[in-house]
């Protein structure tokens, strides 16, 4: 039987050549929908590990109750010393979280860029941070260091350049990269120097912790919850950092699985049309194996191996374009939680190109089956007289 | 037997085979409709409904600084000036973030002037100038949570806690409007007046002004004057027509238009190569059948009009159905696209009429070439094929 299968899978497999402009129809066809869908994927896997990535489970955000993003959150320092002076605590950074219009580069037109105001502990807390050209700004002064996302998506982000926040001009001394997390679409700046500025006379956005260990984030929140002084939420650095997504993520992947879904429907009637097309065209050729003593199921066999080997082929291309052309690709989109640009790099994961290729192997086994059965129901005689 | 018959008929030669193709010709222009309803959506949404004359004017540095409310006075000595109204971004949460809708504290009388597309009852805007607390909402917000008049509303601030720390805001609703816009909608507005004497900080200040202006053609002008004024101030500001001010936002969430346009052109290509093949197919096995129609006298052009008239009907016929699934559709993309701004998601004419428009060039493209070969076939030849 297996014996069989071969013989005549080999035989179809060697006519594919005469066949070569329909059989390109279910290439191209799949090829499409496993392209579309990998690059898609990519960018909601992307943005989600741009995400995940900065957060670290001894690290903590506080902000003002009520407020679950730095932008709606301010604290004055009365309350900054009550919170540092917490047990547990091993680095405290105030940071101050404003948004400047700068021109982004693809477009030229303004859109919300971070500025942070950092103090000196903040680089021991946010020690994946470092300044890969340039030189880390000078504290007392309007330098600014501009993360690699920021650097990549804004017109004018290059060190030497100045950029204007309020009144004042401020020139980029130096790129940081940040371990690939959102840090690295922000512009970092002095944090006395940024209060000046903005006339913020001490106060800050969030306070940024470390803590002795990741129990302590904890017992921390429910000290500061109880403590009558303070209007204040502590968030774990990793909660803090997955619900600034506010659900792209999955509205990327929705959009994604749905497009993939329409086009994977046209794509199925594609193979249906063409596999039906190479049945009948080799309708003699099957009845005489038929006659020869080939059983049924060799015959469908067959069919559904053309079928999935043409689909296998356009699901490697479409993945291999995918890959090829997005891996990497840096894009920024305006994040709803935090009201500001957000760089981060498709990422054409290897689970994201299996998922391609099952699709396709998937949508050739479809298109294939329906042809195969009715290829195996001709009739021996009325085939073979070739009508 | 009438020219469309003969093509018609034509059709139903292999009907699984003009079935198949004409579906992944519909799946084409259904995709083709909802991806660019989506695109033009997402570049113009938050600009749909403005007016060209209509300013508004925003903080130059950043577009979430506060401006002074001193600002007004000056700004009405502007030449081409009519009316000056102001909002700000509340933010906030109704009982749990995911009711995202917006929440503008303004000026009772004077929105209602600056936008006169949204409607309200004459007495539920006395009510509502009249109500320290008052708030009115949008006809699509008080179904969409089944508020009545006479509701409390509790807000409970993130950006505005009160002046003692409270955070919980609670307004009582007077009335409700409706607007034809739909970015217009899915807001509760309430009394500035209020918001300003009872929140904890930056008292005297507003988010952004709204500035109507005598002349359309003259934004640029009017818009430089209002800039100048304040350019050496404490609070420089930028303004721009309302629609620039939408668009740039817009262009914020990113190119959605590229995304569209390339998914669009591998949808093509995919249907213009599975066409192509169909005809080429339906063609081929035809010959003789041609051949006779010329014996009998039919010209050659006539034979060539027909082939080229079967796909672009067939072409034009899958894009007529595509668009019309579309459009039926396009209701349950508006659910996904209200996560990003408010506004309605509906398909336009003239994206339809693209549509079907691209699906009869797609059928001439995919019929020129059997068409040609139909027209220089010879009779003697295509006998001798069978």
């Amino acid at each position: 039987m297996f014996a069989q299968v071969f013989e005549v899978t080999a035989m179809n497999l060697r006519n594919l050549p005469n066949r070569l402009g329909s059989s390109s129809v279910i290439v191209v066809g799949i090829g499409g929908v496993v392209g579309v869908l990998v690059a898609i994927l990519a960018m909601a896997s992307g943005f989600q590990s741009t995400l995940d990535r900065g957060g670290d489970p001894t690290r903590a955000v506080v902000l003002r109750g009520g407020s679950d993003n730095e932008l709606s959150s301010f604290m004055d320092t009365q309350t900054i010393n009550v919170v540092a002076g917490m047990p547990g605590i091993v680095e405290a950074s105030p940071e101050l979280y404003m948004v400047a219009d700068v021109p982004k580069r693809s477009t030229g037109t303004d859109a919300n860029l971070i500025v942070r105001g950092v103090s000196g502990d903040a680089f021991a807390l946010h020690d994946e941070v470092a300044i890969v050209e340039g030189r880390p700004f000078d504290p007392g002064r309007g330098e600014i260091i501009a993360g690699r996302g920021a650097h990549a998506e804004f017109a004018g982000i290059d060190i030497g350049e100045t950029v204007r926040l309020r009144q004042s001009e401020w020139t980029i001394v130096g790129i940081f990269e940040a371990d690939g997390s959102a840090y690295e679409s922000e512009l970092w700046v002095d944090l006395p120097v940024a209060q000046s500025a903005f006339r913020l006379d001490g106060g800050a956005s969030s306070i940024r912790l470390r803590l002795d260990s990741p129990q302590r984030v904890g017992e921390l929140a429910e000290l500061i919850e109880n403590d009558p002084r303070l209007d204040l939420k502590l968030y774990g650095e990793i909660e803090f950092f997955a619900r600034q997504g506010g659900g792209l993520t999955n509205t990327i992947r929705t959009f994604g699985y749905a497009v993939a879904i329409i086009m994977a429907i046209g794509a199925v009637f594609a193979a249906l049309n063409t596999m039906y097309a190479a049945v009948v065209s080799r309708t003699v050729e099957i009845a005489t194996l038929r006659a020869l003593g080939f059983g049924r199921f060799p015959v469908v066999a067959s069919v559904m191996i053309e079928s999935m080997a043409l689909a296998l082929l356009g699901g490697v291309l479409g993945a291999a374009v995918s890959y090829f052309g997005f891996n990497g690709y840096t894009v920024s989109t305006l994040s709803n939680a935090s009201f500001s640009q957000i760089a981060f790099d498709f990422a054409v994961t290897p689970e994201l190109l299996r998922d391609g290729l099952v699709w396709a192997l998937g949508l050739g086994a479809v298109g294939g089956l329906l042809p195969a059965i009715r290829a195996a129901l001709l009739p021996i005689t009325v085939a073979l007289r070739g009508e | 037997m009438s020219n469309f018959r003969l093509v018609w008929a034509n059709l139903h030669r292999h009907p699984i085979r003009t079935y198949l193709t004409l579906l992944s010709v519909l799946v084409a222009f259904l995709l083709f409709g909802l991806l660019r309803t989506l695109a033009i959506w997402f570049a113009a949404g938050p600009a749909e409904g403005a007016s060209a004359d209509r300013l508004v004017v925003t903080g130059k540095y950043a577009i979430i600084d506060l401006l002074p409310i001193s600002q007004r006075n000056a700004m009405l000595t502007v030449d081409g000036v009519e009316a000056v109204t102001h909002s700000t971004w509340f933010g906030g949460n109704y009982q749990d973030p995911s009711n995202f809708f917006a929440k503008f504290p303004v000026e009772p009388r004077a929105f209602f002037d600056m936008y006169p597309e949204s409607v309200i009852d004459p007495v539920e805007l006395d009510a509502f100038e009249q109500t320290r607390t008052g708030a009115v909402a949008s006809a699509d917000l008080m179904q969409r949570f089944g508020w009545q008049i006479g509701d409390k509303i509790p807000i409970e601030a993130d950006i505005w806690p009160m002046r003692d720390g409270n955070r919980n805001w609670v307004f009582d609703l007077v009335g409700s409007y409706t607007s034809d816009v739909g970015s217009q909608g899915s807001t509760l507005l309430f009394h500035y007046d209020f918001f300003d004497e009872a929140r904890g900080y930056a008292p005297g200040t507003i988010g952004w002004w709204t500035v109507r202006i005598a002349d359309a053609d003259r934004a640029p002008e009017v818009g430089n004057a209002i800039d100048a004024l304040f350019e050496n101030s404490q609070n420089p500001t930028k303004t721009g027509t309302e629609d620039e001010f939408g668009r740039a936002f817009a262009a914020q969430i990113g190119d959605i238009g590229l995304m569209a346009t390339g998914i669009l052109s591998a949808v093509f290509f995919t249907v213009l190569l599975l066409t192509g093949n169909t005809m080429a197919q339906a063609l081929r096995e035809r010959i003789p059948e041609l051949a006779v129609l010329k014996t009998l006298g039919f010209g050659n052009n006539r034979v060539a009009w027909y082939v080229l008239g079967e796909s672009v009907l067939m072409c034009t016929l899958g894009g007529l159905l595509g668009i019309g699934l579309a459009a039926l559709l396009a209701p349950v993309a508006n659910s996904f696209a209200q996560q990003f701004a408010p506004g309605a998601f509906g398909m336009s004419l003239p994206v339809a009429a693209a549509g079907v428009g691209v699906a009869a060039l797609l059928g001439v493209v995919v019929g020129a070439v059997p068409a040609w070969s139909a027209r220089r076939l010879t009779i003697a030849d295509a006998l001798r094929r069978r």
